[in-house]
C-alpha cells in the first residue's frame, strides 16, 4: 500500500520499464509481485531470472495489493528472490512482416528456425481488435479444395471458419494438408499465404506439415507457429493469437488471400483451464472456466473479409474431440461459433475410407450464398440438398437391415443401400493426392443419385432430373 | 469535460473491476473508468468499495485510475431515427464508430445514439391549454415512409397532475434536442420536452393495463402458424443445438412476421451472421406492404468476440427499444439470439465477482433474470391508451443440444410456448428443424376465436386431427424398426404415408424459394386441409380394398408434394382445383372397386 500511495500521483509513462526484484509466490506459470507501481491490466512483461534468462509474461490480474502475471514459456528454474520483472506499460505486441512467411517461429513469434527476428512492418497487439460488424463483407467467394465431400456438400468459403471435429488417429492432419495445398478460388490467381499455428501437438505432426508444404512447394508461402508438446503448456494460449495477428495484417494491410490452420485446440483449452484452475476460477462444466466460449470467439471470430479491403483470412481450426464426443464442451462451443464444422466419423475410417467425413453432422453455414449458378453450378444446392436428405435415409434403411436382416428388405430400401455405397465408396472416398474439380464432383454426384428411382429425388427439379440424371 | 469522480480502481480482473474511495456512487449509474473513459456501470456498492462492470477491453487499466461518474443509470436514447439503424449492445451506432475510428472496434470512442443535427418534420397533435397525461403523444414524425413516429409526453413526469400544455411547436422541421412542447404541472412548475428522451434499460416502461393475449403473431412459417402459433404479446423460446437452424428461424421470423417492428438482438452470436441480415434485409421485400424490412427493424449486434459485459447489457437495450415502439400503439417482435450467452455471460461476470454460484456455475439470481425478461413481454393497453405488444422469440442453444440444462429450463418454466429444434430433423436438412413431438403451445386455445374471426373455424379441428396422426405414426414407426414396414396392413401404412407427406410437403419450408419461404394463412390452411382430405379419402379407399401402391402412384398425389413451391400465394385458387383433381382421381379409384 505505502509504495501505491507513494507512486499513484506519478504519471504512469514514467514507471513503466521499471524493475522489480523479488516475487512473493510462484505458482505454476503464474506469479504474484507485491509493491509495485499501478500496473495496467493485460500489460506486458519481461521476466529476467537469476541466469539472465529473458522470458515474456502477461498481467493477467492487478490490484492495489498484487500482481498476477502469466509467464509463457513457464517458470521452472525461477526463485523467488532473484526474479526480476520488468513492467513495460504496454500490451502484448507482436512485429509483423510479410517476411515472416518462409519462417518457423515459436508461440510468441521468436524465431524457432536459428534465423534473425525479421524485421516488423507494423507492431501490433496480439489481442486484436473486433471487427466492426457493419464493416465486414458478407463471403460468398467458394474456394475448391479438389475434396468431394467439403466441395459438393460442406462447402468451403473464402473468409469462413470452418473446423475439422476429429478424434485420435484419425487422418485431419492429412485432411488439413490436402486443403492447403489443393485450395483455389476459382476465379482468381493468387496463391493462398498459409498461416500455421501448432498448440501442443507433437514434433512429428508439424513435420508432417512442413515436410508437405515442401513437397508442393508452398514452404515460402507458410509461416509456421509452432508451440509442440514439450514447450510450456502456457505458450498455448497465445500461440494462435500471435499467428492470427500476422494473419490479420496480411490479410487486411497486405491484401493476401490467408489460410489459418490452428491445431489442436482441444490443447489449447485445456491450457486454458490449466491457468483458471490454478487461479481458483470458479468452474462452468468439466472444468473449463465459464469464459472459455468468449474465449474462443475472439480466436474465431479473427476471420472473415471486411469492405473495401482486398484480403481475406479463412480459418481451418482441427480438434480432436475427447472420446469422439461431440457434446464436449469444447467442440460444442465451437461449433456454436464457428460457421459449420466437418465431423470426422470413426466408422468410416475403420472402413477404409478416406476422408472419413461424416456428411449428415457436418455443415457448412455459409455454403448457401456461394454455391449455384455463376459460383459452382446452377444444379449444385438442389443436389446437395438431395445427397444428404437420400443419404440420411441410407442410415434408417441401414438400421433396418440390422435388425430384420438385408433379405427382407423391399427393392427400394435396396437401391438405398447400393446408393449408400456408391455414395461412400466413390462420392466421398478420394485419394491424399487426388484433386477433383468442381464438375468431377458435382457429375459424380449425380451418378451416385442414378442409383435411385427418379421418382425418389424430390429435392431436385425436373429440368435438374432431364440435365444430370442417369447421364 | 468536467466530471464527477467517484473514486480509484483498486483492482481489474478482466471486464470486473473493484474501485475504492467511494463518494456519493449510486447502484446501477453509468461511470467511465480511466482515462481513456471506457464505459461502465456500478454493480455493487460495500461501504467504501464498489464493482464496476465494464464494456469495453479493460487493457491498460491500471490501480489508481480514477472513475468518473455521470449520475445517470445507463439508459437508451429514445427518439425518431432508431429504425434501420445498427446498434452494439450498449446502444453505440456501430455505422458511426466505423466512420469514427475504422474497420475495428476501437476503446473508448462514443457517439450519441441518435443523430442530433438531423432535423424531422414534427406535426403536433395536441394545443395549447389541452392537459396531456403521462405517455400520451403530442405529435408525430413520419420516421420512414412507412413508421409513424408518435412523440409521447414522458411516462414519469415531475409534480402532480393535471398537466396542462403552454407551449407546443407548430409544424415544422426541428433537431431531436429541440424543445418542442412544454407543459404546466399542478404546482406550476415548467416542464419541457424534446422529441427525444432517456429510459433506463433494467426498468420496464410503465403501462396502464395488460390485455389478454388473442392475436396470433402470424410467422408466415407453416409449422408455426399452423401446430404451434404464437400470440402477438407472447413469449417463446426456440432451443437447439448448433446448426440445428436458430438463427435461421429467427431469420425467417423477422423477415415474414406480421409484427409492425422487429427489433433483432445479435447476443454474442457471429459477426457474419449480423451482416447477413445487414446486407439482406434492406433488399428484402415486406410482402404485406411492399417495402424494405430494413424500414421497420433495429439491430442491436453484440458479437462474441464484442466486451462480454455489454453482451449482457444488450438484451435490455433491445427490449427497452421495443417497448417505446409498444408504447406508440405498434406490435413489436423482439427477436434475441441467443439468450444462453446473454446467460452465459451473466455467469461470467458473476464468477469474477466471486458469488457463490448455483448450477453449473450460473449465478443463483439466474431464474430471476429470465422471469424479469421474458415478463417484459405482453399485450397492453399503454398509458396513451393505446394498443401495442411486445413478443419475445428467445433463442436457447443449449450446451451439446441437451435440453435438461439450467437455461433451457428455467426459460421453460417462464414462457408459454416451446419451439424444440432437433438435430436429427436437421441432419436430414429438414428445415425448420422444429419438432412436432417435443414442441408445444399454450396460446392454441387463445388464439382459436380469432380463427374463427377469419372464416377459418376448422382450424383447431384440423390442427388436433393432424397432431393425433402425428403422434399415432411415432408409435408405428417403432413397430417399422423392429419388423419392416411390409408387416402392417396398409390402413396403417397408409398413415406412415400421410404423414411423410405431410412432413415434405407442408412442415418442411425453404427459406431460399421465392414462393415458398412464405405462406399466407390462406395457403396454409387450404394446404392442411388438403393433405387431411387425402387422409380421408385414401382411408376410405383403402377399406374398399385400394392397394396404398395405387393411391402412392396418383399423379395428383406428386402435384401436393410439390404444391408449396409450385402454387403462390396469390393463385389459391390452384389449390382448390388440385383438391378438385384429387377427389375425382379418388373416385375413379374406388369406382373401379365399385363396379367389381
Amino acid at each position: 500500500m505505502t509504495s501505491d500511495n507513494r507512486l499513484a500521483g506519478l504519471d504512469k509513462s514514467l514507471l513503466s520499464g521499471r524493475e522489480y526484484v523479488g516475487a512473493s509466490r510462484i505458482d505454476g506459470p503464474l506469479i504474484y509481485m507485491r509493491n509495485t507501481h499501478p500496473i495496467g491490466f493485460g500489460e506486458l512483461v519481461e521476466c529476467i531470472d537469476s541466469a539472465g534468462r529473458r522470458r515474456t509474461g502477461q498481467v493477467l490480474d492487478t490490484s492495489t495489493e498484487a500482481v498476477v502475471v502469466q509467464l509463457f514459456e513457464g517458470t521452472s528454474g525461477l526463485t523467488l528472490p532473484g526474479t526480476r520483472m520488468r513492467f513495460m506499460g504496454e500490451p502484448l505486441t507482436l512485429p509483423v512482416s510479410e517476411q515472416m512467411l518462409g519462417r518457423v517461429l515459436n508461440g510468441l513469434g521468436h524465431p524457432r528456425d536459428g534465423g534473425s527476428l525479421p524485421r516488423g512492418e507494423d507492431e501490433l497487439d496480439v489481442n486484436g481488435l473486433p471487427i466492426n460488424p457493419t464493416a465486414r463483407e458478407y463471403p460468398r467467394d467458394f474456394i475448391q479444395t479438389g475434396i468431394s465431400v467439403i466441395d459438393g456438400l460442406t462447402t468451403l468459403i473464402q473468409g469462413q471458419k470452418l473446423p475439422i471435429f476429429s478424434g485420435n488417429g484419425l487422418p485431419h492432419n492429412q485432411l488439413a494438408a490436402q486443403i492447403a495445398r489443393q485450395a483455389k478460388v476459382l476465379a482468381e490467381s493468387q496463391e493462398f499465404a498459409i498461416v500455421f499455428a501448432a498448440m501442443g501437438v507433437k514434433y512429428d505432426v508439424a513435420r508432417f506439415f512442413i515436410d508437405s508444404f515442401e513437397e508442393s512447394g508452398v514452404l515460402e508461402n507458410v509461416a509456421l507457429f509452432l508451440s509442440l508438446a514439450d514447450d510450456p503448456s502456457i505458450e498455448r494460449t497465445i500461440t494462435p493469437r500471435t499467428a492470427l495477428t500476422l494473419a490479420e495484417h496480411l490479410a487486411f494491410t497486405k491484401g493476401k488471400h490467408v489460410l489459418v490452420i490452428m491445431t489442436d485446440m482441444t490443447n489449447y483449452c485445456e491450457s486454458l483451464r490449466e491457468i483458471s484452475t490454478l487461479r481458483g476460477e470458479i468452474p462452468s462444466r468439466k472444468g473449463y472456466p465459464g469464459y472459455l466460449y468468449s474465449n474462443l470467439a475472439e480466436l474465431y471470430e479473427r476471420s472473415g473479409k471486411i469492405l473495401g479491403r482486398d484480403g481475406s483470412i479463412t480459418q481451418l481450426p482441427i480438434l480432436t474431440m475427447p472420446n469422439d464426443d461431440i457434446g464436449h464442451p469444447i467442440p460444442d462451443l465451437t461449433g456454436y461459433i464457428t460457421e459449420g464444422q466437418i465431423v470426422f466419423d470413426r466408422e468410416m475410417h475403420g472402413r477404409g475410407i478416406y476422408p472419413p467425413v461424416n456428411g449428415l453432422p457436418s455443415l457448412s453455414r455459409l455454403m448457401k450464398d456461394g454455391i449455384g449458378e455463376g459460383m459452382t453450378r446452377a444444379d449444385h444446392p438442389h443436389l446437395a440438398n438431395q445427397l444428404f436428405a437420400s443419404y440420411s435415409h441410407v442410415k434408417d434403411v441401414r438400421n433396418l437391415a440390422s435388425v430384420i436382416g438385408e433379405e427382407e428388405l423391399t427393392s427400394l430400401d435396396h437401391q438405398y443401400l447400393e446408393f449408400g455405397n456408391f455414395f461412400e465408396k466413390k462420392f466421398v472416398r478420394q485419394s491424399f493426392t487426388e484433386n477433383r474439380s468442381i464438375e468431377q464432383t458435382l457429375d459424380l454426384g449425380w451418378k451416385a443419385l442414378a442409383e435411385l428411382p427418379a421418382e425418389e429425388l424430390q429435392r431436385v427439379t425436373d429440368e435438374e432430373i432431364a440435365g444430370h440424371y442417369g447421364r | 469535460m468536467p466530471q464527477r469522480i467517484v473514486g480509484q480502481v483498486k483492482r481489474v480482473n478482466g471486464p470486473v473491476i473493484t474501485i475504492q474511495g467511494i463518494t456519493d456512487a449510486m447502484m446501477m449509474e453509468l461511470v467511465h473508468v480511466g482515462e481513456q473513459l471506457l464505459v461502465g456501470e456500478l454493480v455493487k456498492l460495500d461501504g467504501m468499495e464498489a464493482v464496476v462492470q465494464v464494456y469495453e477491453d479493460a487493457t491498460g487499466i491500471a490501480p489508481g485510475d480514477n472513475v468518473y461518474g455521470t449520475g445517470l443509470p445507463l439508459s437508451v436514447e429514445l427518439g425518431p431515427g432508431l429504425i434501420g439503424t445498427i446498434y452494439d449492445g450498449i446502444q453505440r451506432p456501430l455505422e458511426r464508430l466505423r466512420e469514427l475510428g475504422g474497420d475495428f472496434m476501437r476503446r473508448g470512442i462514443g457517439s450519441p445514439s441518435l443523430d442530433r443535427s438531423k432535423h424531422w418534420d414534427f406535426s403536433p397533435s395536441v394545443g395549447i391549454g389541452d392537459t396531456v397525461v403521462p405517455g400520451q403523444p403530442l405529435g408525430m414524425v413520419q420516421e420512414n415512409e412507412r413508421i409513424v413516429h408518435k412523440i409521447l409526453v414522458p411516462p414519469v413526469l415531475a409534480g402532480s397532475g393535471p398537466y396542462t400544455v403552454i407551449e407546443i411547436a407548430s409544424e415544422g422541421s426541428f433537431p431531436i434536442e429541440q424543445t418542442i412542447c412544454t407543459v404546466e404541472n399542478s404546482e406550476k412548475e415548467r416542464l419541457p420536452f424534446s422529441m427525444m428522451q432517456h429510459w433506463p434499460i433494467r426498468v420496464p416502461r410503465p403501462v396502464a393495463d395488460r390485455r389478454p393475449l388473442s392475436i396470433p403473431l402470424i410467422t408466415g412459417q407453416r409449422v408455426i402458424d399452423m401446430l404451434f402459433p404464437l400470440a402477438k404479446g407472447g413469449t417463446v423460446a426456440i432451443p437447439g443445438g448448433f446448426g440445428t437452424g436458430k438463427t435461421m428461424t429467427q431469420h425467417a421470423i423477422a423477415q415474414w412476421c406480421d409484427a409492425d417492428i422487429i427489433v433483432y438482438i445479435g447476443c454474442g452470436e457471429r459477426g457474419n451472421e449480423m451482416t447477413d441480415v445487414l446486407r439482406e434485409f434492406p433488399h428484402l421485400i415486406d410482402p404485406r406492404t411492399g417495402r424494405s424490412l430494413m424500414e421497420r427493424t433495429i439491430l442491436i449486434a453484440n458479437t462474441s468476440n464484442m466486451p462480454v459485459s455489454a453482451r449482457e447489457a444488450s438484451i435490455y437495450t433491445g427490449i427497452t427499444l421495443a417497448e417505446y415502439y409498444r408504447d406508440q400503439g405498434y406490435h413489436v417482435a423482439v427477436m434475441a439470439d441467443s439468450t444462453s450467452r446473454w446467460a452465459e455471460a451473466l455467469r461470467e461476470l458473476s464468477g469474477r465477482m466471486e458469488e457463490m454460484p448455483a448450477e453449473e456455475g450460473f449465478p443463483a439470481y439466474l431464474p430471476t433474470r429470465i422471469a424479469e425478461f421474458y415478463e417484459r413481454a405482453g399485450y397492453m393497453t399503454t398509458l396513451g391508451h393505446q394498443e401495442g405488444s411486445v413478443s419475445i422469440i428467445g433463442a436457447v442453444s443449449p450446451p451439446g443440444g441437451d435440453f435438461s440444462e439450467p437455461v433451457t429450463q428455467h426459460t421453460k418454466r417462464f414462457v408459454r410456448c416451446f419451439w424444440g429444434l432437433d438435430r436429427a430433423l436437421a441432419s436430414a436438412r429438414h428445415y425448420p428443424a422444429i419438432s412436432w413431438l417435443d414442441s408445444y403451445s399454450e396460446y392454441v386455445s387463445e388464439v382459436a376465436p380469432w380463427w374463427e374471426t377469419q372464416g377459418e373455424s376448422s382450424w383447431v379441428e384440423s390442427r388436433a386431427e393432424i397432431m393425433e396422426l402425428l403422434q399415432r405414426e411415432v408409435r408405428l414407426q417403432q413397430i417399422v424398426k423392429l419388423v419392416g414396414p411390409d408387416a402392417l396392413p396398409d390402413s396403417q401404412n397408409f398413415i406412415l404415408e400421410v404423414c411423410s407427406l405431410f412432413k415434405t410437403a407442408f412442415l418442411q419450408q425453404n427459406a431460399f424459394d421465392d414462393i415458398d419461404r412464405y405462406s399466407t394463412v390462406g395457403k396454409q390452411i387450404r394446404m392442411l386441409q388438403l393433405i387431411l382430405s387425402y387422409w380421408h379419402l385414401g382411408s376410405e379407399a383403402i377399406s374398399k380394398g385400394v392397394t396404398m401402391v395405387k393411391l402412392r402412384r396418383m399423379k395428383v398425389v406428386q402435384e401436393i408434394a410439390r404444391m408449396r413451391f409450385s402454387v403462390s400465394n396469390e393463385n389459391l385458387e390452384e389449390l382448390d382445383r388440385i383438391a378438385l383433381r384429387l377427389e375425382r382421381s379418388m373416385s375413379q379409384l374406388g369406382g373401379i372397386y365399385d363396379e367389381r
